[in-house]
This record gives structure tokens, sequence and C-alpha cells, in this order.
């Protein structure tokens, strides 16, 4: 059994800005394989976020996709189609993604009702996510509301509706930014082993060249809505090929104190 | 001399409601800690461990339960009026989230105006080259003062919220978190800057950070917080050999520089198919 490969190809996405026309993403093609995480990195405003809502038809409201389209196997699917089923999708910020007056059991349903896979083994199938994205204590947590729970839980609880798709595909939009780094390590180890056990393919979008270094397979590196490089982790850090790469990684091996590439 | 102190500080917050106070939750205790002019201490500590809160007592924002803030040896509770304006002057802080933390309908000039106002004798025009001298210090263009917060951004900003802190030459800067919500390339631009101004003017900076990574070739030396409690403390040149299990898991969470792994992935799914 050889993986899936999704491809978003010819994206581009645009925007209206008191009567002027900007482009936010522009012309961007780039693959996920299933089993592998590719890294989409880049400055804030580079259009890494912008890019993942544009393939699954999310864009915030006056921003429009202009060109672009979205395949699994070179099969064309709709954001629609794509959503939830093929693709699922977890966020940066776990605190303001969860309904504040529902509990996590009410989250769960709602996500298998969108789903249409509401059967007798709903609990059962709750259960299993919620274990392999390491929550435990499935009873006591499915009754718990958001500002019950940190937010290291509430982000395995956003993985674990994730999971209940079992879709193949996965795109993570920062998803340990706003986590302390202790809760930031736990988190892509688990990651690490939903793709080793799953074969999840990961678009993992982030901005922190050290989550790239602990997780990535690839890197697509973006600028100004371009993508400017894409190669394997390895290349990335030690040949980096465009100006734009270089930067970012020199940036943050001063970090660590090591010597910049030239 | 140390430029501020702490001795003993413990913190307690409690709810009030109509039916009295509840159960007071501890939230530092007996913290002893000392800055020195134009050293710069580092602050660690997970989420929840108490960093913001000792930050918030020893800029003087709230209160401690027990012990005593030491501005320059004396205790803050009973500094005179003009001992209390060189507190104020000299002991400035910087936020995480600066959106928060500036007005939103005062411009980038009328935020950096409001401390010289304040603590300052400087007439308008001295404050209008005072605000110019800071823009260009924090490495921001001139026309950026007559815009709002909304209109520039978060980077931007958090650049805004440094120059306001700079504004009265203080001694001391509190950065509480100050840069973890920077990109990763800013953040190394925004140390390196407050490097630069350490070195021409001597301030002090008290860093509290959750990253480690941003520690080295920043601070001299590190405290690490646990529980309200600071736990271990050690030159950052040793940081290395620290021993609480609290410093220990901070040092195990810190990302790797560059990838390890070579091709792990692809060998482990070879063998799946």
């Amino acid at each position: 059994m050889t993986g899936q490969t999704l491809a978003i190809e010819g994206l581009t996405a645009t925007a209206v800005i008191d009567g002027q026309r900007h482009i936010l993403v522009d012309d961007l093609s780039l693959a996920v394989q299933q089993g592998r995480i590719l890294a989409l990195v880049g400055a804030s405003g580079s259009g890494k976020s912008m890019t993942c809502s544009a393939a699954l038809g999310v864009l915030p409201p006056g921003v429009t996709m202009a060109a672009g389209r979205v395949t699994i196997d070179d099969v064309p699917y709709g954001a629609t189609a794509l959503r939830g089923r093929h693709v699922a999708s977890i966020m940066q910020n776990p605190r303001s993604a969860f309904n504040p007056v529902r509990t996590m059991r009410d989250h769960a349903a709602e996500t298998l009702r969108a789903l249409g896979t509401m059967g007798a083994d709903a609990e059962d199938r709750i259960a299993h996510c919620m274990q392999a994205a390491g929550l435990e204590e499935v009873k006591a947590v499915l009754s718990l509301h958001p500002f019950e729970m940190s937010g290291g839980m509430l982000q395995r609880m956003m993985i674990a509706l994730a999971l209940l798709g079992d879709a193949p595909f996965l795109f993570a939009d920062e998803p340990t930014t706003d986590l302390d780094l202790v809760v930031q390590m736990r988190i892509l180890e688990l990651l690490e082993k939903l793709v080793e056990e799953r074969r999840l393919g990961v678009l993992l979008v982030t901005h922190d060249m050290g989550v790239v270094a602990r997780l990535a397979d690839d890197v697509a590196v973006l600028d100004h809505g371009r993508l400017v490089e894409q190669a394997p982790v390895m290349t990335i850090f030690h040949q980096p090929g465009h100006p734009v790469t270089r930067m970012l990684v020199n940036a943050h091996l001063s970090l660590y104190g090591m010597e910049a590439i030239a | 001399m140390s430029l501020i102190s702490a001795s003993n500080l413990g913190k307690i917050y409690r709810t009030h409601s109509l039916v009295g106070a509840s159960a007071g939750k501890t939230v530092l205790q007996d913290i002893s800690l000392s800055v020195r002019e134009g050293e710069t201490v580092a602050l660690l500590g997970r989420s929840g461990c108490g960093k913001s809160t000792l930050a918030r007592l020893l800029a003087g924002l709230e209160q401690p339960t027990t012990g005593e803030v030491l501005f320059r040896d004396k205790p803050v509770s009973g500094l005179d009026r003009s001992d209390i304006k060189a507190f104020r002057r000299d002991v400035q802080l910087v936020f995480q989230d600066s959106p928060s933390a500036v007005n939103a309908r005062f411009t980038i000039r009328d935020i950096i105006a409001e401390p010289l106002r304040h603590l300052t004798s400087l007439d308008q025009g001295q404050r209008q080259d005072r605000i110019r001298t800071l823009l260009n210090m924090v490495e921001l263009p001139p026309d950026i003062a007559d815009r709002l917060p909304g209109q520039v951004s978060g980077g931007q900003l958090q650049r805004v919220c440094i120059a306001r802190a700079l504004a009265v030459n203080p001694r001391l800067i509190i950065l509480d978190e100050a840069v973890s919500n920077l990109d990763i390339h800013l953040q190394a631009s925004a140390l390196t800057l407050l490097a630069r101004l350490q070195r021409e003017n001597g301030i002090a900076y008290l860093f509290v950070t959750h990253d480690l990574r941003l520690v080295r070739g920043f601070a001299s030396r590190c405290l690490v917080m646990d529980e309200g409690r600071i736990v271990e403390e050690s030159m950052v040149a040793d940081c290395a050999g620290m021993t609480h299990p609290a410093s220990r898991l901070l040092h195990a969470a810190v990302l790797p520089p560059l990838p390890e792994r070579t091709g792990k992935r692809l060998i482990l799914s070879g063998q799946a198919l």
C-alpha cells in the first residue's frame, strides 16, 4: 500500500483593500504525502495560514481564491468535500477555538454529526481518538468545559476531534505556538507518533525553525505569498538556497549561539 | 548596592464575594532575589509558575502579601514622594501582549509621550525630539508616530512598547515574555537591540521567559521558578548543569538547533510497504 498524495496546485488568493487588489498567495503549488510532514515556514504575514484557509475554503471575508485547485492522487476535490473527511485541521489557539459554554462531549458530538457518522459506536470512537491524543481519563474530560482545561489538554482534545474523521491528511496551523515549551514538546511527540502509527500526511505551518528541525521531513519556504524554496529538511538547514531561507535558518541558529551559514 | 531586590516575597490571592473571602491561593512563596546595575537576570519557568506575578510585584503594580521589595536597598512601601517618582522612572515593565498594553485610541506618538509627560520635565518640543530618537533607537520609521496601534504589525507595536519603556532612561526594564509573541527572527533582533542598549547605557534587565534558548547569549544569570518558588539559580554559562527537576524539564524541552533524524520515517514507512 502506497500512501495518497494531496497536491495544492497554482493557488492564488487575493484581497481587495481600499479599492486596491493585493495578492496574498501567489501561484503556489505544493504536495503533502501520507506518512510525511511538510513544514510551511515564513515570516508573519507571508501567507502561510492563508494557504491552508484557501485550500480548505475557509478564507476570511474579503479574501477570494482567484485560482488553483486541490487534488488527491490527481483527482480534484472541492473544499467542502475535503474538510474533515480528507483533511482534518488543528488551529493555533486552543483557548478560542472551542465554544466556551459547551462541554467536550458536545464538541465531539458536533464533529460526528458534521461528519454524518453519529452511529451507535460513537462513544467508543470518541474514547479511542481521545486516548490516541493522550487523553486517558475520557469520561472525566468529556464533561469538562474549556475553562476547566489547560492549553495543552485543549490542544490534545482538538487533535482528538481532528482524528474522529479518520482523514488521511492533517493541516496543523502553528499547533504549539501558544503553549509553554514543555507542553509543546509533548504535543510534538504526539504528532510524530500519529504520523508513524496512522500514516497521516501533515502540512505543518510554523514560524519556529526549532519545530521544523524537530519534526519536519520536507520544508516549503514562503515569502510575500510566493513559494521561494522547497527541499528536504537537511538541505534547508545545511544548504539553504534562497536568501529568505538563509535568514530564517540563521536567525534560528543565532538563538543557539551557533555559526551562521554563509 | 543592588538596584532592586526582593526579600521573602509571598503573594496570596483571595476572591471575595457576598458570602465572604475564599481560601487563599498561594502564588508566590519565600522569593528572594536581587538585580544589580547593568546586569541581565533571566527568570525561567513554565506557564502558571508565578513569573508574571513576581514581575508585577517588583514593578510595584501589586503589593506583596508578605516580604518586601527593595529599591536601592530601601523598602518600596516606605519611599517618600521623590523616591517613588525615581522608582517609577527607573523601573519599567514591558508586557507580552502589546495590543492590550497600549491605549487603542492613542497614536504611537501619544503612547511614547505619556511617560515623558508624567515622569520628566521636557517641554513639547523636547518631547517630540525624544520620540524621534526613541523610534530610531528601536529601528522604527519616524512616520509611524501618527498611526494607531491597529495600523501597525505586532512586531512593530512590541518595539513601540520597548521605546515607551526606554523613554525615561530607566535603570531596569522588566521584560515579561516581551519577545515571545514575535517571529523568531524578530525575537533575535529585539534581543540584539536590547543588548546593544545595555552596552551603551548600562540598563539592567530582568528577562522573564519560558524559553531557555533566548537566555543564552543574553542573560548572565538565571533563576528557575516552579510552583511559586525559586528552585534553582545558576550562571547562564553553567545552566546546562542545573539539577532541579523543573530545570531539567525546561532543558529537555528546548527544540533542537538542527534536524537530527535522517530519513528514519522513510525507513519505517518502507517497512510498512
